[in-house]
């Protein structure tokens, strides 16, 4: 039980709403009607098996691609926008601003041929910070925080190792210091034991900066460990949602049953 | 100068009127967004590829009887590729041509600004190889569009701060990329970064065109041009220790020159035109005498060096 850690959720309005968010591909279902808000400082996790439709919203909810229908609603300046009722430089300037994207592959969430300092830094020269030196330093600070020796700052991404990049694509998220981070899968591929590490690390983070947080895993330990509240998704809709504990300890649905259970065998 | 014929057998300035009418709305369109790359039909012109045909569009769009065309490459108006420019529109438009800066009405460049201030009325054409300056980052041109239309210059500071990360400075020295009229990242074509300063604020028009890649851009009189740069590693241009060899000049862009296969060399203007001009005036570099007897310049040129 990880009560301790749960978060006093003091704002009273919700960062992110999604209502009814639908996403066909023709004729196939990506996901359907799910609806959902997310508060200040909440982690929300995303977990289901293989084809549920964990990425087609995540990357809805992202502002990457434009649901079939419904609508997503993000609270900028106090009031809630919405997405995709927005021009494209707007949302495109709060992607690399107020939140970010850990991708599941490194490669889509780095520049290979840029530094480390060079990838973490360019999202404050994004928003036309021009002072080298500090730019150096924060990146530097950030390596720190995610466990890269300083003295890596100026090598390729491609001279690291797995659980390095995906360390370098959390800081150069989090330098920014965005209110929501999206992740797919931040920990898939690597070791476990490298699994485990970047979780304490990513957990660390996420409370500490209070920041609020969509993770998609199909890995319930994962999910156990960095969630307050989870959604079970089945063939594009959510099956089940509540507090993390309860569902995982006590799941209704036969398919979160089934889940769960598939866990405890393995 | 004697007014020249132009030849029968070509249109004026080559291209027939309607390709340069839409040349022509493409260079008022790229005047009135300064900075904007402006797409438009390139033609084929009979030169070789790497010629600069896009200039050479410009030019032919632009030039009546009355014009007067000064043509340099690197800086001089002699080597090979300058003097079949110039050939090739004395042929075909039959306009005087001129070296002095001063004297033309438009001058077509390759690598170089002339040195002597430019004045209002008068026009530079640069010829350009790669319009795109955000290309090395960004492979995909509709992305690189999208980051135009959008002003996303992130991107090119991190070019920047990767150079002071690897060599202490921005290594850049040419094509080094400048913002015009506070909204568009241009590239100034590969003029050494010493001549990006001129850009700012000149009374001149300048424009620019690229053939292969099909794209026209300008600068209106008086606008603002700024090199990128941070706020602690500043913009600077290159700088010699020693002045010109030929002229004494301290302001000029300088090119090493080997004298001879004993690794004697002297640093020497770019600017041919304006060294001459110089030495007329009674300026001398110290290697001057050294020069002559090398018959590197004309003797006689120097008017204290009259026989
Ligand atoms: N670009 C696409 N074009 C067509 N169908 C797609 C596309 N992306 C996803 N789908 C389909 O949408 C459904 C949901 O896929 P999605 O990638 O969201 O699943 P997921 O839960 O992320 O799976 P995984 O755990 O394997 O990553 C699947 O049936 C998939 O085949
Ligand atoms: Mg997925
Ligand atoms: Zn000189």
């Amino acid at each position: 039980m990880r009560e301790s850690s749960t978060p006093v959720i003091a704002d009273p309005d919700p960062i992110l709403i999604a209502k009814n968010v639908t996403k066909h591909y023709g004729e196939r279902i990506g996901c359907e009607d799910v609806s959902f808000s997310l508060w200040p400082g909440e982690v929300l996790g995303i977990v289901g098996e293989s084809g549920s439709g964990k990425s087609t919203l995540l990357r809805c909810l992202a502002g990457i691609d434009r649901p079939t229908s419904g609508e997503i609603l993000f609270r900028h300046e106090g009031e809630p926008i919405s997405l995709f009722n927005i021009p494209e430089p707007t949302r495109r300037k709060l992607m690399r601003t107020e939140w970010g994207i850990v991708h599941q592959n490194p490669r889509d969430g780095l520049r290979m041929d840029v530094s480390a300092g060079g990838n973490v830094g360019e999202r404050l020269m994004d928003r036309g910070d021009r002072h080298y030196g500090k730019i150096r330093r924060s990146a530097m600070e950030w390596l720190t925080r995610v466990e890269i020796n300083e003295d890596r700052i100026d090598d390729r991404p491609r001279q690291f190792s797995g659980g390095m990049q995906q360390r370098l694509q959390i800081a150069r998220v989090l330098v920014p210091e965005p209110r929501l981070v999206f992740m797919d899968e931040p920990t898939g591929g690597l070791d476990v034991s490298v699994q485990a590490r970047l979780l304490d690390l990513l957990r660390v983070l996420v409370r500490d900066l209070g920041i609020a947080a969509v993770i998609v895993t199909h890995d319930l330990a994962v999910a156990r460990l960095l969630t307050d509240r989870l959604m079970v998704m089945k063939g594009g809709y959510v099956v089940e949602e509540g507090l993390t504990d309860q569902v995982l300890d006590d799941p209704h649905h036969a398919y979160t049953q089934l889940l769960t259970s598939a866990v405890l065998a393995a | 100068m004697t007014m020249l014929q132009h030849d029968p057998d070509y249109n004026f300035g080559y291209l027939d009127e309607q390709t340069k009418r839409m040349i022509r709305r493409a260079l008022l369109k790229a005047v009135a967004i300064p900075g904007y790359q402006v797409p438009f039909g390139s033609r084929e012109m009979p030169l070789a590829r790497g010629w600069g045909t896009g200039g050479i569009q410009i030019t032919a769009a632009l030039i009546g009887p009355e014009d007067r065309l000064k043509v340099i490459d690197q800086g001089a108006d002699d080597t090979t590729n300058a003097v079949s420019i110039r050939r090739f529109f004395a042929r075909v438009s039959g306009v005087a041509t001129t070296e002095e800066t001063s004297e033309a009405s438009i001058i077509q460049t390759r690598h170089r600004i002339p040195e002597k201030p430019l004045d209002e009325g008068q026009i530079l054409v640069y010829q350009v190889p790669q319009p795109e300056p955000l290309r090395k980052l960004e492979p995909s041109e509709v992305e690189t569009r999208k980051m135009h239309a959008w002003a996303e210059y992130g991107a090119m500071h991190v070019r920047l701060y990767e150079d002071i990360a690897r060599f202490g400075h921005v290594a850049t020295t040419y094509s080094y990329p400048v913002m015009v009229n506070d909204r568009y990242v241009m590239s100034p074509t590969p003029i050494p970064k010493f001549d990006n300063p001129k850009m700012d604020d000149m009374p001149a028009l300048q424009l620019f065109g690229a053939g292969r890649e099909k794209r026209i851009y300008a600068i209106p009189p008086y606008t603002k041009v700024k090199s990128l740069d941070f706020e602690d590693h500043p913009f600077t241009i290159q700088s010699w220790t020693e002045p010109c060899a030929l002229c004494a000049a301290t302001d000029s862009y300088l090119d090493e020159v080997i004298t001879d296969d004993h690794g004697g060399r002297m640093f020497v203007c770019s600017d041919s035109s304006y060294c001459e001009d110089r030495r007329a005036k009674g300026h001398i570099g110290k290697e001057l005498a050294v020069a002559e007897a090398l018959d590197y310049v004309d003797r006689g040129e120097g008017a204290s060096h009259d026989a």
